[in-house]
């Protein structure tokens, strides 16, 4: 039984080597990291994935944390324990940069990649509807104003917000509040439509209960957190014909045998009328680059450029096979310049 | 029932006995009808159990046996000497460099000749996956001989035209309403008149890395990371595992302060798994500067996990040793030491295997503690070493899960039939052992 005791030992030492060998090993770092918004996420694994067949570089690993928690990785500090490139569904916030700068994250180079559209979509089974944000705020505040006063939401179907629309109850799946989709969609949506109901503005005088009033989504079960995965959102849809769905663009691109997107304010969710901009309820996407990082981490440079490209994010580059809205040729144009120059960003 | 059991308790009859009264034969009867509810409702529970098995595996099965097959487009590739290699130098690099997109596309018009219009020629180009021009680059690296040569090569197609050819694409709708144009669907049909369009076994599948592409995405990397992962958590949870339990259970005294140790052995196997991941993130990858998303990590963060399962396995087949065995070896002269080394454990081997094997097989299906550490992103490469980002198998099925395309959705099933099947392999080897090594006495 000499033998077990050895080999005990033997495999607590080895546990042990590795686990040094790990520590050693965190001092440098050849591959590129890259963590943030899961909106993104499709758009910069593909990048990465093209980057690492050119076969010079590792290819780079992308984690999806989500906007704020990869901006706050991101701005953890310099060095290789930290990543290089953050994605990011909204644009950064002041009071990150702020918190970057305090980690002796100086300059940050913002390059805008693109634009997504959240839709509103439901089954194909189901009868085709439109709707206005006034009536989509309607049909999901908290509280909304009824004979000069703010009451909580007395509205089962859609046809009590407005005659025009189908007799159906409301129930709406979309993203939860931890999602940048549901930042998106509060912010565009629930909000613009917010400021088209005039009688918000003449009950609440105050600005800050009037914007609250305006974010509160009603929590009595019309309106269902779905998750993060919109592709369960899809599913459901398919089983329950009368519900709608809330989720990105990408997702409506890949479904459009199953799905049908409402109009928002008269405008078709389409990729052309998103990327002009018409389509009120769509958001730019964005990815920070680490400026202390180029030259430390290699490739850093030639992915940016990969990803500027107009391989990839043009009009038909393969960023727009997943889904990505291509910006305007003079927003481009910009973000190679900013890949190429890594112009620090000021706000 | 003894009464019963005594045939001369019947006998008696025709005289009824006070066994036999009314009342009697009433009671019994109840107490017959309550045990046969008892079993039917026994019989209704694995019942239902079993139900649900077959929905889930039924459904899981039903959805990703097709992931299993992929579909490939035979092509005449000229390998055009003057297009790959103009200086005829067969440099690895200048053949790694060329163009193989531009052979595809002028492939695809010879078998095309209407298709003129750039738009036309592009969608023609889509029919194929964008790995496609890679999996030529390979073949001529493979054998540079092909160069200047026609070869009639079998190359991978795009997913959308994939799910067409399984029929989750529909071909009578509307054009705009499926990811197939008008152009592709009649491309297909031609190219299926003339057998260069088929559906084989899917190797990427088993072989690739990640990809985002779904034709070109395998679980092999994640498989790897897996097999990695595992290795540390073993390596460091067993030996660690084991020799407390033969502590706490063969040699500590019985004080206040090992009711406590015990008492929070058992608190942390029912921790959320999700804290070990914050623990992993404080200490190994904030405190010791760790690599992120490394199998090295993970395993450590895994072991902390299952180090109980296993402590908690250990003792109990410590404990099922019977007293006798210590008393006799004690009794010939042996050390305690000896006593614990030479015949305890060796007898409680079977049932610390059984707990350790079910505690790695819980580890395999582990995502959250791996959510913190970084080991969820999204990696190419195959992981070469413990240090390497790495991601594991039910990360890979979630993050197929969460992908937009649609071809994803079978290769999701399709990863869950390989997780289920090493799991079965897991548990079943459990099994075995128990049987193989039980003893009884």
């Amino acid at each position: 039984m000499k033998t077990t005791t050895l080999a005990l030992t033997a495999a607590a030492v080895a546990a042990l080597t590795i686990g040094a060998a790990g520590v050693a090993n965190a001092q440098s770092r050849d591959q590129i990291r890259a963590v943030g918004s899961s909106t993104v996420f499709p758009f910069t694994t593909a990048v990465a994935e093209a980057f690492g067949k050119t076969g010079k570089f590792k290819t780079p690993v992308v984690e999806s944390t989500g906007t704020g928690g990869g901006l706050k990785l991101f701005c953890g500090g310099v060095g290789p324990q930290h990543p290089d490139i953050a994605n990011a569904s909204r644009r950064i916030k002041k009071s990150e940069v702020d918190q970057c700068a305090a980690n002796g994250v100086a300059e940050i180079t913002e390059l805008k990649i693109g634009f997504d559209g959240i839709v509103m979509a439901s089954s194909k089974a189901a009868k085709h509807y439109d709707f206005t944000r006034a009536q989509v705020w309607k049909a999901l505040a908290k509280e909304v104003p009824v004979n000069g006063k703010m009451v909580a939401n007395p509205y089962k179907k859609w046809s009590d917000v407005d005659p025009s629309l189908p007799n159906y109850d409301i129930e709406v799946l979309g993203p939860p509040p931890t999602s940048g989709t549901r930042d998106a969609f509060n912010e565009l949506m629930m909000e613009g439509g917010c400021h088209q109901v005039k009688e918000v503005a003449a009950i609440l005088t105050d600005e800050k209960a009037r914007s609250k009033a305006c974010l509160s989504i009603r929590e009595d079960g019309a309106y269902v957190e779905a998750g993060e995965n919109d592709n369960l959102i899809v599913q459901k849809l398919g089983a329950n014909p009368e519900a709608f769905g809330v989720f990105g663009y990408s997702f409506l691109d890949q479904n459009k045998d199953k799905l049908q997107a409402a109009k928002v304010d008269t405008v078709v969710p389409s990729y052309e009328l998103i990327s002009s901009g018409k389509y009120p309820v769509s958001r730019s996407l964005y990815v920070y680059v680490k400026n202390a990082h180029v030259g430390v981490i290699p490739g850093i440079r030639e992915l940016i450029g990969e990803y500027t490209s107009e391989r990839a994010m043009g009009e038909e580059g393969y960023l727009a096979d997943k889904g990505l809205i291509a910006l305007p040729k003079a927003d481009r144009d910009a973000a190679r310049v900013s890949a190429v120059n890594l112009s620090p960003l000021k706000l | 029932m003894t009464e019963l059991a005594d045939p001369d308790v019947r006998a008696v009859s025709p005289a009824r006995s006070r066994y036999q009264s009314d009342e009697f034969v009433a009671r019994l009867r109840r107490r017959y009808a309550a045990e046969q509810r008892f079993k039917y409702a026994g019989m209704a529970a694995i019942g239902l159990a079993s139900l649900m098995l077959v929905v889930l595996l039924g459904s899981i099965i039903s959805q990703g046996y097709t992931a299993f097959q992929q579909t490939s487009i035979a092509l005449d590739i000229t390998f055009d000497a003057a297009e790959i290699d103009p200086q005829g130098t067969r440099n690895p690099e200048v053949l790694a460099q060329a163009n193989y997109a531009k052979l595809i596309r002028d492939s695809l018009g010879t078998v095309f000749p209407e298709a003129t219009s750039r738009a036309d020629r592009r969608t023609l180009s889509d029919l194929l996956s964008s790995g496609a021009p890679f999996e030529l680059a390979m073949m001529v690296r493979d054998d540079p001989s092909l160069v200047g040569t026609t070869k009639r090569v079998w190359l991978t197609a795009s997913d959308d035209v994939d799910q067409f050819m399984k029929g989750f694409i529909p071909r009578n709708v509307a054009e705009t309403e499926r990811r197939v144009n008008d152009v592709q669907v009649a491309a297909i049909d031609r190219l299926a008149s003339k057998d260069s369009i088929e559906k084989s076994f899917n190797t990427t599948l088993f072989t690739a890395g990640d990809s985002r592409e779904p034709e070109l995405a395998g679980i092999w990397g994640a498989i790897v990371g897996s097999f990695m992962t595992l290795a540390i958590t073993m390596a460091l949870a067993v030996p660690i595992g084991v020799s407390a339990a033969i502590y706490l259970e063969e040699f500590a005294p019985k004080r206040w302060w090992t009711d406590l140790i015990e008492v929070n052995i058992n608190n942390l196997a029912a921790v959320p798994s999700i804290v070990f991941g914050l623990l992993g993130l404080a200490v190994f990858l904030n405190f010791f500067g760790m690599p992120r998303s490394a199998p090295v990590v993970g395993g450590v963060v895994l072991a902390l996990m299952t180090l109980p399962i296993i402590i908690i396995a250990t003792r109990a087949a410590l404990k099922a040793v019977p007293p006798s065995i210590r008393e006799a070896a004690l009794g010939i002269g042996a050390s305690p030491l000896q006593t614990v080394l030479h015949h305890v454990l060796p007898l409680a081997m079977p049932g610390i295997l059984t707990g350790t094997i079910i505690g790695m097989a819980h580890a395999l299906g582990e995502t959250a503690p791996l959510l913190m550490i970084g080991m969820v992103a999204f990696i190419v490469d195959i992981p070469g070493g413990f240090t390497d980002s790495a991601t594991v198998l039910p990360v890979q099925i979630y993050m197929w899960a969460d992908s937009p395309e649609r071809a994803f959705t079978e290769r999701t099933s399709a990863a869950i039939m390989i997780l289920l099947g090493f799991l079965v392999l897991m548990n079943g080897l459990a099994v075995f052992l128990r049987k193989k090594f039980e003893r009884r006495w």
